[in-house]
């Protein structure tokens, strides 16, 4: 073990001197290793970032969470067409659902329309303004930053208020205390109830309710636009992850009734799921990792072909060396893991020089997308880079250790 | 003491189609404290020799016992550790790293034995002190001249205390001035009671010695004690 450490020590040593010799040609040998770390870096980075964004958005929403609706959202089962001329889901859809639905551990209906949002000179345009009742909140995990959601009373009887997503109250109210206050919808007053908590779901674009304000929803058809323009959704929240299928079930039972479909007519309406969201993400995350993959893997590859080239020229030009060094009584071993060393501190030179620029490009990247570097992405990206060098440092090496040493003398 | 017995050595290089017998038939002995020149033509096989007593090389045939024990069924290893601890060589054109300095090129036989770095820098240390050259430790082989390379070779040659120091031509590449330091410096080391093998072509080089060996076409033609050894200037070297 000693023994080990002191041949480990020397040979960095002699290593490094080596590599201080060729500084400029060590450098330019490392671009496909520089490159191979930046993206392994990056790419590891934004799936995290994108995977955090994910189960935040999930959370935000629920977990345990149906959504009867006309349309279905990830599933291509059923064609468009069909989808499109389905009835609309009405209020009244929902009211009787709700009468009949005995587990479910909330309901709500929801009905959305784009719109601008004004306070005094501020506005924020193209917003997804949701309609729904006091039941909503209880069908999501949001919590608020500051006041509440719009209760039963309010509600039922349509009462202007309204409660914004955390970055509709930012834009409107850069100052804070927005609640209390009135903003306009298409020209009409609403009071300001709550501000919801930032939710950071990005990944979710407008459905991020980061985005969305909620009023009751009969100001929706009030104000917006008219019942029969566009279908509602029902919100479902199971009482537990385990009663979601039996949730379903019931509901599918109940909506035939409710929509009066005969026995051998097919639904009209689907029951959609934070599982088709969550499988459509992973898509998404699993195209950015194969691509990702695969550029790292050719720069790594590249970068590999490099290293082992400019070993072989190194172990040419230095074939004289070998000779000297074989002649005062350096053993095979030690030749052989004097040009792996070699290689792999190359590489991992290289690898540092990637990360510090995959960590400067992180913070640009940063700015449009919430990540952080983990410290095992660090690990991970010093351990790839030392075992590339070692890999295309072998072979070079092993020609180094096998060389005749009176051969070797005699080369000029 | 023998250090070193060959018998019917024979070294054959295949080059084409040919066979060039670079030695043919040589036996030999050397003992402890002997200063030994082995003395030919050019083509002769001196340095064919002189790799094979070195362990660089092995023979075609013959045996070869070194401090009586067969080399010839050494491993690779087992050569490395011999030439590194037991073996002292110093080449006609120095064979010094060249972006290494002195010390660092004197002290590398001992990384390769494994001392520890403050031991072996004061050992190397003394041994450039010894060739003379305390104060050009950390000047690199480019900043040296001819014979204080040369003095740098003999010191990692000295450094590990070798049962035997190997030289082949080594006044080959410098002046007659600077080449009689250099004997001078041999004389030196032998009166200290170390063993030397020169090779070299030159009669008035080999004449240093107190034996020599003539070879010739791959045979040891004449080994005969030098009667009246030519014994250099020990002063030479103040002048370097
Ligand atoms: N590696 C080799 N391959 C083929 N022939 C060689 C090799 N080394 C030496 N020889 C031949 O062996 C003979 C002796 O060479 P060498 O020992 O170098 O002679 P010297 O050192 O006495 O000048 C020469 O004819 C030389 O050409
Ligand atoms: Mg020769």
């Amino acid at each position: 073990m000693k023994e080990f450490l002191y041949e480990l020590k020397e040979g960095l040593l002699i290593s490094l001197r080596a590599i201080g010799a060729n500084k400029a040609r060590s450098v330019l040998t490392t671009l496909g290793i520089i490159i191979g770390v930046t993206s392994v870096v990056l790419m590891s980075t934004a799936i995290n970032g994108i995977d955090n964004a994910f189960q935040n958005g999930v959370a935000s929403l629920g977990s345990d969470n149906l959504y009867i609706d006309k349309w279905e959202w990830f599933n291509n089962d059923t064609p468009w067409w069909e989808l499109r001329n389905r009835r609309n889901l009405t209020v009244e859809d929902y009211e009787r659902y709700k009468e009949l639905a005995k587990i479910p551990l909330a309901v709500a209906p929801t009905i959305w329309s784009f719109q601008n949002i004004r306070y005094k000179n501020r506005i924020v345009e193209s917003i997804i303004i949701q309609g729904t009742n006091h039941e909503y909140i209880k069908t999501t995990n949001l919590t608020f930053k500051e006041g509440r959601f719009f209760n039963e009373l309010e509600s039922n009887s349509g009462r202007n208020v309204v409660v914004l997503g955390s970055e509709i109250a930012k834009n409107l109210f850069p100052n804070g205390y927005a609640v209390g206050e009135y903003v306009r919808i298409k020209g009409h007053k609403f009071k300001v109830v709550g501000i919801l908590d930032e939710q950071g779901s990005w990944v979710m674009g407008n459905f991020n309710p980061d985005k969305q304000v909620f009023l009751p929803l009969q100001n929706i058809y009030k104000y917006f636009q008219s019942a029969d323009f566009r279908s509602i959704t029902i919100n479902v929240r199971a009482k537990n992850s385990l009663m979601v299928e039996a949730t379903k079930e019931e509901a599918i039972g109940i909506m035939r009734r409710v929509r009066g479909l005969k026995y051998n007519e097919p639904d009209d309406f689907s029951i959609n799921q934070q599982e088709g969201l969550l499988n459509t993400i992973n898509q998404t995350v699993g195209v950015i990792q194969i691509a990702g993959l695969f550029i790292t893997g050719l720069a790594l590859f590249v970068g590999a072909i490099g290293i082992m080239n400019i070993m072989f020229v190194s172990v040419k030009e230095r074939t004289k060396e070998i000779g000297i060094r074989k002649a005062i009584g350096a053993k095979r071993r030690t030749i052989l893991s004097q040009f792996i060393t070699e290689a792999a501190i190359i590489c991992m030179i290289g690898g540092t020089i990637g990360l510090i620029i995959a960590l400067i490009l992180s913070l640009v990247v940063n700015q449009f997308l919430p990540t952080s570097v983990q410290i095992d992405t660090i690990i991970l990206a010093i351990v790839i880079s030392i075992a590339t060098g070692v890999v295309s440092g072998f072979a070079p090496a092993y020609t180094a250790a096998k060389l005749d040493p009176v051969e070797a003398l005699r080369y000029e | 003491m023998n250090i070193i017995n060959i018998e019917h050595i024979a070294k054959i290089y295949q080059v084409g189609s040919e066979e060039v017998h670079a030695l043919r038939d040589v036996s030999l002995r050397i003992e402890k404290g002997e200063y030994v020149a082995i003395m030919g033509p050019s083509g002769s096989g001196k340095s064919t020799l002189m790799n094979i007593l070195g362990c660089l090389d092995t023979p075609t045939r013959g045996l070869y016992e070194f401090k009586g024990v067969n080399v010839s069924e050494m491993s690779d290893n087992e050569l490395a550790a011999i030439r590194n601890r037991e073996i002292g060589f110093v080449f006609q054109t120095f064979n010094l790293l060249p972006r290494s300095d002195a010390l660092h090129n004197v002290e590398l036989p001992l990384i390769y034995a494994g001392v520890p770095a403050h031991e072996r820098k004061e050992k190397a240390r003394m041994a450039l002190e010894h060739v003379g050259l305390a104060d050009r430790i950390h000047h690199k082989p480019n900043e040296l001249s001819g014979g204080q390379r040369q003095r740098v070779a003999i010191a990692r040659a000295l450094v590990t205390e070798p049962a035997i120091i190997l030289a082949d031509e080594p006044t080959g590449n410098l002046d007659t001035k600077t080449g009689e330091d250099i004997m001078a410096l041999f004389n030196e080391i032998y009166e200290q009671g170390n063993t030397i093998i020169l090779v070299t072509h030159e009669e008035y080089i080999a004449e240093h010695a107190e034996r020599i060996i003539r070879i010739r076409d791959g045979l040891i033609e004449r080994d005969e004690k030098v009667v009246n050894r030519y014994i250099p200037q020990k002063n030479g070297a103040s002048k370097l």
